[in-house]
């Protein structure tokens, strides 16, 4: 059950896409996904996924770990669906009632759908290919330029590294809460929504308590090693750029200015 | 027979690179009434062992039965098994959620449907039962201390009136006047009512004073089941797999070796006490 969730796990392995600098595919995923959204055809489509083949395939991770986390949005990719199925006027296939679907309707549907899973697939990618330590590492040297606006980069990325790192963290304990619960016979599955909204506190009372625990134990082990902020922070292991970095940001380019030609002009 | 474990496998994170086996052709009978202790290192699968025992857990092959039912059948009422077979897990305390203890020990018999009255009696008995103080009773769980906590958690399982009852390292992290109150609560538990016990622990000191028989786990497998004397006696190859025999058995050895008449094979400081003034003639 919690184990499928897979936004934001990293995956133990070793590839080309693993060795990349995470600043190439922290752009990557951020072309890919304004790709997306530029690409209006079906052809367009087909070369999103084509790319986003090969990158799941250089990664190394088997597909069945990255589509384990689609079941996640299923409900939102079916709501999405719906409502652009049945909601969008133009000339009707099939007409029930006051009800009806439309060409216009299917093919929004139909595409709304391929840019969700596109989207999720794509970005999960980035998070399971890299370490949360190495992607806010490449977050914060990407958003360097808005020190210059005060804005305080280091420290935001290090908010998000540690939520990030927490995640795994949280859904470890959630599993060993709700499996001590069930061992006194809490039933989390079955009943009516009230029910079970209600059954959900024995769950989350711990868990907060036990979040706010580990805050202030992190927070304590992290002035104990001085920690003081961004200001006059060096890293061990700076981010340089390698040849395999530029052919990927060269790769990324061809791919956007295709999709682009291909999505938008072409056709 | 109380729980039979047959050629039981367990497989986490099956499909992916980070595949491992937890459990590896797993055998055991627990029969009613014995006092078991539960030995092996972090990572040998005795914590994914007993959550296979009220059905937490499903192994990937091999059977579970409880009084003779497979408790993987769809049919097999897991509410009921999950009440006969009380699993107190690691840090219980962590667990508590209610806004006062009573309350909170509520929360087993209170989902196992029981009249109002009923949950608040066995609530009563298991607070009792444990040597909770009254006066604590209504006081939020999260002011006590670990050791309090700690004895409102095993409340919390032991009011569902479990027949057997699994604890995963009761006293981790206790100091070592709390880690005697709770042993000696788990042993006055078995002796009075009788309640099977199984006793997961990484440490030998901990169950041999108490244990009837001991199963040492070690990398998924069975390594060991029998009498703690005869487990004891492979104290050699216990070190081999980074756990140790009781001090005494060490103590009783060097004098064995050394050439005293003591039987090497004492256990518990009792024994070995009276094995020690015996060879004095004492």
């Amino acid at each position: 059950m919690l184990r499928d969730i897979t936004l934001g796990q990293y995956y133990r392995t070793d590839s080309v896409i693993h060795r990349l600098d995470p600043r190439v595919k922290l752009a990557t995923t951020f072309i890919f996904i304004i790709s997306l959204f530029v690409v209006n055809n079906f052809v367009g489509y087909l070369l999103a996924t084509l790319f986003l083949v090969m990158c799941i395939k250089l990664s190394n991770v088997p597909p069945k770990f990255i589509f384990r986390g689609m079941k996640t949005i299923f409900f939102l990719l079916l709501i999405t669906m719906v409502f652009n199925l049945f909601l969008t006027p133009g000339r009707a296939i099939f007409t029930l009632w006051k009800i009806s679907i439309t060409y216009e309707g299917l093919f929004l549907a139909i595409k709304m759908a391929f840019r969700l899973i596109l989207l999720i697939s794509g970005s999960s990618i980035m998070t399971l290919t890299t370490t949360p330590n190495n992607l806010t590492d490449g977050l914060e040297s990407l958003l360097k330029p808005l020190k210059i606006f005060h804005v305080p980069v280091h420290e935001i990325s290090m908010m998000m590294s540690i939520a990030l790192r927490f995640i795994p963290i949280l859904l470890e304990e959630t599993d060993k809460i709700m499996k001590a619960q069930m061992a006194r016979c809490a039933d989390f599955e079955s009943g009516s929504l009230i029910n079970r909204a209600k059954s959900l506190v024995p769950l989350l009372v711990p868990l907060f308590i036990s979040a706010f625990r580990r805050a202030l134990e992190l927070a304590m082990a992290m002035e104990a090693r001085c920690y003081r902020g961004g200001e006059g922070r060096t890293k061990m292991k700076p981010l340089i750029y390698q040849n395999r970095d530029r052919i990927a940001y060269a790769v990324v380019f061809g791919y956007f200015v295709l999709a682009i030609v291909v999505g938008r002009i072409i056709f | 027979m109380s729980i039979i474990l047959d050629h039981v496998n367990y497989i986490y994170d099956e499909d992916t690179a980070m595949a491992h086996a937890a459990l590896i052709d797993v055998n055991l009978e627990i029969p009613k009434g014995q006092f078991i202790g539960l030995i092996g290192h972090t990572g040998s699968g005795k914590s994914t062992l007993i959550q296979h025992m009220n059905g937490l857990v499903k192994p990937t092959s091999g059977n579970v039965y409880f009084e003779g039912k497979d408790i993987n059948d769809p049919d097999f009422n897991k509410k009921e098994l999950r009440a006969k077979v009380g699993l107190v897990f690691q840090y219980p305390e962590h667990q508590l959620f209610e806004t006062d203890c009573f309350k909170d020990v509520c929360f087993g018999p209170k989902n196992l449907g029981l009249p109002q009255k009923e949950v608040e009696l066995r609530a009563y008995e298991a607070l009792k039962q444990v040597g909770f103080d009254d006066d604590y009773f209504y006081q939020s769980p999260f002011d006590l201390s670990g050791g309090q906590k700690r004895r409102v958690a095993i409340a919390g399982v032991l009011a569902m009136k479990p027949e057997v009852l699994i604890l995963d390292e009761p006293t981790a992290g206790l100091d070592p006047k709390g880690r005697e109150d709770i042993l000696n609560l788990i042993a006055s538990l078995h002796r009075e009512m009788g309640i099977t016990i199984i006793l997961v622990s990484h440490s030998m000191d901990d169950v041999a004073d108490y244990v009837q028989r001991i199963i040492v786990m070690n990398k998924g497998r069975v390594a060991f089941d029998n009498e703690p004397k005869e487990v004891f006696k492979h104290y050699k190859e216990l070190e081999e797999i980074g756990l140790a025999a009781p001090q005494v058995t060490y103590v009783m050895q060097e004098l064995s070796a050394a050439g005293f008449n003591v039987d090497p094979g004492a256990t518990t400081l009792e024994e070995a006490k009276n094995e020690i003034l015996k060879c004095f003639g004492i």
